[in-house]
């Protein structure tokens, strides 16, 4: 069966043939790097501690930019009532190899008075993103499939000198295997290296006695790889110390902190770990980071999710192998899943259609009653006008007949009064013959 | 009153009111006409306080890993705290706040102090922290209660055993923000309970600007939240007092660092914290407030802070809890809480 041809190929393997030529293939390398340079590279890294730890410092030293400035402050100056989970993209080029990265930061983390469950916004975050990647994925076109899942998680310690504190080992177990984690001791320059030393053992007896599983550095076959490698493992987790202001230490420019009793160099060996954090995050380990999400985090999720989907399915395959229905059958699903996408889309378009007629109808009748209430207004109106004008017409006659009457009554008058001078000169002319 | 008190009325030089309105205002009223050795008095007072000795009760606040224990053996210069031997104890964080006194007496010139330091470990340090004050406001006022009963019995002790709080130093963590939730809620809780004293903890954490920045921030936070601290503005007695407790308030909260390691720096032993860039001098006033906060706390408000919590917190608390049983009769040993919140 397979095991003999396994067994083959791997004693073929052994066996290296020597080539009689330059073949050519050891150029594979050259391609591969091309091909991801021309592509490009994405990285998230979140970060998670409580406010005050120095972490957007520390984020802004490590890719050398201000990622986190005035304008767009860090965590510790966005804390809400609850716990934000938020991103931030930007891109980074040097070398001509650009890196996209997102930076997931979580303002309000360990800060409230009652901090039961403030891990939760941030498992939800990173499952919301594996499920992303799972949707995308099983699609049929899956031409775009970005890689939004949270590659590694910076969980920072406060530099007490004691011990873990309940709410990193809280968190840290919820998600230890949802995420790389990368516990480092915060602000690393409050303690002298005695302490320093004594808190590093402290918090990796803690680690192990609560079963955590902190990202590992993996064993490679060079030698000299693995003596550095040891080294770092010597020192976790990283005691650092961010800074972006650079000061003057004799005649060498350093970023540092000035105190009055000196200055804590950043990029200093012996003065704290960021130089092995920045290396090993961005110089060595990127990709592995990327790798062991991809091949250990990302498949528990999806292994879980689709047990679970399974179970209540028809098919009880519990198999974590690739999707056991053949391409045809998922088109077919496809289909009729935009079928009845189309559908309900049509139906919610007609109902919107018939709420639209029904308001417009309605608009239409109420525009009527109010024409026909204008209309009565005006008629009333008109009315009153009307009646006004009569009544101003009847004044109007009235007068008329006053005035014709008095008129009358003056022509009576004159007549009389004339009658009555013809009379008197009549009078008078007898009177005076 | 208590007998012991009055001697420091006349010692302490901030408080200028003479309970013997009688004699001598020096310069006004009449002029004597000879020596009569009314001013031995204070000699006189002086002996006896010497022999008496006095108590001196300092409650320490702040989650762990903040340097509390060790800033006050800093500040008294012995191992007075409950983690006396050095480092690598078992610090096992309690899952409630507990209340831990440990007392000692410590003599200088002549003069005996028995000093109590009440910690408080496991504040601030569980996932949730609701209420966490509560265990504390509940020790202070069990002392005022202790006392309390004491001075109303009918056959009362001479010098009654003062166990209350004179003073709580609330350790504020450096983040370089701004205070947290839990500490205003603390503070304004216990500000008018018991003198309280903020202080920035592991101050060697930040370089000088972050540290002005941040107390300026810390002192305009306290004041919007309305949290008096000690010395408080209502309790000056006069300009003098004022002026000088102006000062003090400016400079408020103190940044400190403790520690109880000497180390050779420019061929003097001093008291620091060394470091791989340099030696943090403890007492050096260029790199931290210690010797402000000591001066302060020890040198010359030591008397004042347990006047303040005798004459205002703990007759605020006795005139509650008489009001409220309608009167003075021995308190039956059912009522010993009393929620002061």
């Amino acid at each position: 069966g397979w095991e003999e041809h396994a067994f083959m190929f791997g004693f073929c393997l052994q066996q290296e043939k020597l080539l009689e030529g330059y073949v050519g293939f050891a150029n594979l390398p050259n391609q591969v790097y091309r091909k991801s340079v021309k592509r490009g590279f994405e990285f998230t890294l979140m970060v998670v501690g409580e406010s005050g730890l120095g972490k957007s410092t520390l984020i802004n030293s490590l890719f050398l930019t201000d990622l986190y400035s005035p304008e767009y402050p860090g965590p510790s100056h966005r804390i809400k009532k609850t716990v934000q989970v938020e991103q931030s993209k930007v891109l980074v080029k040097e070398g001509g190899v650009q890196l996209l990265l997102t930076i997931v930061d979580t303002p309000g983390f360990g800060d409230a008075v009652d901090n039961s469950n403030c891990w939760q916004p941030v498992i939800d975050h990173i499952d919301s993103k594996f499920e992303d990647y799972l949707n995308s994925e099983s699609r049929v076109n899956r031409r775009q499939m970005p890689d939004n899942r949270v590659h590694c998680c910076l969980y920072f310690i406060a530099p007490s000198g004691h011990g873990l504190k309940p709410l990193d080992i809280e968190f840290m177990k919820r998600l230890h295997e949802k995420v790389n984690i990368i516990p480092l001791i915060a602000k690393a320059d409050t303690m002298t290296p005695e302490e320093c030393q004594q808190f590093k053992k402290q918090i990796m007896r803690e680690i192990t006695e609560h079963k955590i599983q902190i990202y590992e550095f993996p064993e490679t076959n060079d030698e000299e790889e693995n003596k550095m490698v040891k080294k770092i493992k010597d020192r976790l987790p990283l005691a650092v110390v961010g800074s972006n202001t650079i000061i003057v230490v004799n005649e060498k420019r350093v970023r540092g902190r000035q105190y009055p009793w000196g200055v804590a160099e950043v990029e200093n060996g012996e003065h704290c770990d960021f130089t092995i954090l920045r290396n090993m995050l961005i110089r060595t380990h990127m990709q592995d980071l990327k790798d062991v999400t991809n091949n250990v985090h990302y498949e528990n999720y999806r292994s879980r999710k689709l047990a679970a989907v399974t179970y209540n399915g028809v098919d009880n395959n519990k198999n974590k192998g690739p999707m056991t229905k053949s391409p045809l059958a998922q088109m077919e699903e496809e289909r009729r899943e935009h079928v009845t996408k189309m559908e309900k889309m049509e139906m919610e378009m007609e109902q919107v259609f018939e709420m639209k007629v029904k308001e417009k109808i309605q608009k239409l009748k109420d525009s009527e009653l109010e024409l026909q209430r204008r209309h009565e207004q005006m008629k009333k109106n008109l009315e009153a006008q009307h009646k006004e004008l009569e009544e101003k017409r009847r004044q109007l006659e009235d007068e008329k007949h006053n005035w014709e009457a008095q008129q009358r009554v003056l022509e009576q008058q004159k007549l009389d009064a004339s009658r009555y001078s013809t009379l008197s000169r009549r009078v008078k002319k007898i009177f005076t013959k | 009153m208590l007998a012991s008190n009055l001697p420091w009325l006349l010692l302490h030089s901030r408080n200028r009111q003479s309970p013997f309105p009688g004699l001598g205002h020096s310069g006004s009223g009449s002029t004597l006409l000879g020596y009569i050795g009314i001013d031995t008095i204070i000699e006189q007072m002086r002996k006896k306080t010497m022999k008496a000795g006095f108590d001196f009760n300092i409650m320490i606040v702040g989650h762990s890993g903040l340097g509390k224990s060790t800033l006050v053996n800093t500040l008294f210069k012995s191992q007075v705290s409950r983690w006396s031997s050095g480092w690598g104890g078992e610090h096992k964080i309690p899952k409630t706040v507990e209340i831990k006194a440990v007392s000692h007496v410590i003599e200088e010139g002549g003069v005996k102090m028995k000093l109590t330091v009440i910690d408080t470990p496991g504040f601030g340090d569980q996932i949730n922290n609701e209420n966490c004050w509560d265990p504390i406001s509940k020790y202070i006022n069990e002392q005022y209660e202790k006392f309390l009963k004491e001075e109303v019995n009918i056959a009362r002790k001479k010098r009654i055993p003062d166990t209350r709080v004179h003073c709580c130093l609330y350790f504020i963590s450096p983040t370089g923000h701004s205070l947290r939730q839990l500490d205003i809620e603390f503070m304004k809780h216990l500000s008018r309970v018991v003198n309280i004293i903020p202080v920035i903890a592991k101050s060697d954490t930040m370089t000088p600007d972050e540290k002005n920045e941040f107390k300026h921030r810390v002192r305009k936070e306290l004041e919007t939240h309305g949290i008096e601290y000690y010395p408080q503005n209502e309790f000056d007695d006069d300009m003098e007092d004022k002026n000088e407790n102006d000062k003090i308030r400016e400079a408020m909260p103190f940044a400190v660092v403790g520690s109880d390691k000497e180390f050779q720096v420019n061929g003097k032993r001093v008291l620091g914290r060394k470091t791989a860039w340099g030696v943090v001098e403890v007492e050096n006033p260029n790199h931290c407030e210690f010797a402000l906060l000591r001066d302060f706390l020890i040198r010359s408000h030591l008397q004042d802070l347990k006047e303040v919590t005798h004459n205002i917190h703990y007759e605020t608390y006795r005139a509650r809890r008489l009001n409220d049983n309608g009167g003075l009769h021995p308190i039956s040993a059912n009522n010993t809480q009393e929620s002061n919140l």
